[in-house]
């Protein structure tokens, strides 16, 4: 198989064109990582269907798409998504844009990845994955969040904006974000991803998120891309004893979304809940793959992943559970539901469970379900309009979900966004 | 208030109702009672419009409109309210926010401005003490958990919130002990004016030792075969309705 086969050479090209202006260009151990990458990504391609990873997502509209443009540096104006705390980091086509960030009263470091690559030798790329995919994102990030909350720190709420700016020509952008909390420190991120672009684009992030012992991390995900959008996005968390990881995503926007959530459970006593959302409307096709590995003992993970869809859409869900011979008393819990709006909509899914300690507890469940006669009927017996009966069996079916989510103003952002969403699904049905 | 003449549905392809003739003024409590099977429930989903009763002949007037040509939120908004002999459950959807979306819809289409949730609570807090029932069952799943009674008890609050011009109550003492039906029926009872209507809809007399009617039908295989007043009921409890079910 050939690299030109598999849709490389664009993005191929694109780096040897660009190597030598790329962030941090001048690092030897930076170039190296990137040069390695390219290798990989080369040798690898993008993962076709007959890859067992990617048996429900297709990627050739992306690999056929030829995003070839030069550095994304964005200067001018672009809609924001509403705030909703003070604190945001804003980058566009994965730029950081320091004039719409307000990061002033931050009680801990939070900016450029660019303009601090100097202390992260060693610490990119020591979570990431080495698929085809990751491999993409090293080898032409150019920027990203960098975070990081000093021991026994509340860093509050931080927003992470990332917008994709009108364009009329394909374009792709793959940034990296740096999360790491220091022992017992804490922090709410809501990472926002919105775009108005026209011409397909490509939003390629990777986040690697290191928490020390005891540390918190509540993230929110609002994935809002243009419709135009291909999405993916891969999540690597490493907890210490003790910390809690909590990924809520909401999956919305882009005509192809891939989420990757993988959280290891390294330390003993840790907490990692991933829950989250795929709303989608016709024509569009959101891939939730996450992958939890219990590597020690007395840990604790729950993950609930609800999906609706409507007209011609597709959802897939696939999330694995390691749990290795060391990671004893493991108590697990996956469940995933989908509510099906119309008799074109599919769900895909497919939970694994690969256990080889011999004192664990670990359960998983899948649903598929359309709207409930009779509890529509009921509702409109009431005065409720249909449209709006709709609506509320829609976000009670989302409820178990988002009542996981700890955080109160994460809470309501979650919910307005599933507002918004359906919202939209009566407009598209006027 | 509401009539309904030569009315003929079937659910699935099978007749159940046989051609219903009932008039119910204004002001007026009417039962029907019957034997199992007789259509009871299915002319009470008909009037409120649920999907898969097929109405094949007939009409329904409800002060002066076409009751059958309304969508179910429609006939709610006129007036309609349906008691549930089986009230559904609805996981995740609290009891406070169903009944103020509720309550809301039907003000809104009646020309009055929505309540929010504050003015909504101090209304609710009223009539949940009327019927005795705890406040917490406001912040609760609709019936989820609830009893037998809750549920039954959980309509009843709805009904005094919506303050219908026609209240149905199908089987409305089914699954109740006697200390439940009391307070159910005090409710309906307190709910009684002369400008609003009741039908109910029982298989025992029992209920209508609480809810006095002015008139009483009885429907046998899905026709109304006789009518009388509430002394009508109190013969069908001593003699069982074999003997009319022989005559029909």
């Amino acid at each position: 198989m050939t690299a030109l086969a598999t849709g490389t050479a664009g993005f191929l090209a694109r780096f040897e064109g660009l190597r030598d202006q790329l962030p941090g260009a001048r690092r030897p151990w930076l170039n190296a990582l990137r040069a390695d990458a390219a290798q990989a990504f080369a040798a690898a391609g993008f993962p076709s269907r007959r890859v067992e990873a990617w048996k429900y997502t297709d990627l050739a509209p992306i690999a056929q798409a030829g995003f070839a443009e030069p550095l994304t540096a964005v200067n001018g104006d672009v809609a924001l998504p509403a705030r909703i705390v003070p604190a945001r980091a804003v980058f566009v086509d994965g730029r950081f844009r320091g004039d719409l960030s307000n990061l002033k009263d931050v009680p801990f470091r939070a900016g450029s990845l660019a303009q601090h690559l100097g202390e992260t030798q060693g610490r990119l790329g020591a979570l990431a994955g080495k698929g085809a995919l990751d491999a993409l994102n090293t080898m032409l990030f150019e920027d990203g969040l960098i975070v990081d909350v000093p021991e026994g720190v509340d860093g509050g709420v931080l927003e992470l904006v990332n917008v994709a700016a009108p364009s009329e020509r394909p374009f792709a952008f793959h940034p990296r974000h740096l999360i790491r909390l220091g022992r017992n420190a804490r922090l709410t991120l809501i990472e926002t991803t919105t775009g108005e672009a026209a011409a397909p684009y490509l939003h390629n992030p990777v986040s690697e998120i290191a928490l020390a012992e005891g540390a918190t991390l509540i993230h929110g995900r609002l994935q809002q891309e243009a419709a135009s959008a291909f999405q993916l996005s891969a999540v690597h968390a490493e907890l210490a004893q003790g910390a809690t990881y909590d990924n809520f995503t909401l999956n919305a926007g882009a005509r192809l979304a891939r989420n990757e959530i993988h959280a290891a459970l390294a330390g003993p006593g840790g907490a990692c809940h991933m829950n989250g959302a795929q709303l989608l409307s016709d024509g569009q096709h959101a891939d939730t793959t996450t992958f939890l590995d219990h590597a020690a003992p007395n840990c604790a993970s729950r993950q609930t992943y609800k999906s609706v869809l409507a007209g011609r859409s597709r959802g897939v869900f696939q999330g694995k559970i390691l749990v290795r011979q060391a990671a004893q008393k493991t108590d697990g819990y996956q469940m995933n539901q989908a509510l099906l709006l119309g008799p074109e909509a599919e769900m895909d899914s497919k939970p694994q469970l690969e256990i080889y300690a011999d004192d664990v507890k670990c359960s998983h469940g899948a649903t598929v379900g359309e709207l409930d006669a009779e509890q529509l009927f009921y509702l409109r017996a009431r005065g409720i309009p249909e449209s709006k009966a709709k609506a509320m069996l829609v976000e009670a079916f989302l409820h178990e979900a988002v009542e996981t989510v700890a955080d109160a103003t994460l809470r309501d952002a979650l919910m307005g966004a599933v507002d918004a969403w359906w919202t939209q699904q009566e407009g598209l049905a006027a | 208030m509401l009539k309904i003449e030569g009315l003929t549905a079937e659910v699935e392809g099978k007749p159940i109702l046989n051609g219903v003739d009932l008039e119910v003024p204004q002001g007026e409590v009417h039962a029907i009672m019957g034997p199992n099977g007789s259509g009871k429930s299915t002319l009470s989903y008909v009037l409120a419009g649920r999907e898969g009763y097929e109405v094949t002949g007939g009409a329904v007037t409800f002060r002066g409109q076409d009751l059958l040509a309304m969508e179910p939120e429609e006939r709610a908004a006129a007036g309609v309210f349906l008691a549930f002999q089986y009230p559904v459950e609805l996981p995740g959807v609290g009891n406070a926010t169903f009944m103020r979306t509720a309550l809301n819809a039907i003000r809104k289409s009646r020309g009055e401005s929505e309540l929010d949730a504050m003015q909504f609570l101090k209304l609710a807090r009223q009539e949940l003490k009327s019927l005795s029932m705890p406040e917490d069952m406001l912040k609760r799943g609709v019936n989820v958990g609830f009893s037998g009674g809750e549920k039954k008890r959980n309509e009843i609050l709805q009904m005094a919130l919506l303050r219908p011009a026609l209240a149905i109550l199908d089987e409305t003492d089914s699954g109740l002990d006697i200390d439940a039906l009391k307070i159910v029926a005090d409710g309906v009872n307190a709910l009684r004016s002369p400008e609003s209507s009741t039908l109910v809809i029982t298989h025992y007399q029992r209920l209508l030792n609480y809810i006095v009617p002015d008139r009483v039908h009885v429907l046998v295989q899905g026709r109304i075969v006789r009518s009388g007043g509430p002394e009508l009921a109190k013969e069908l409890e001593a003699q069982g309705y074999g003997a009319i079910q022989a005559a029909a």
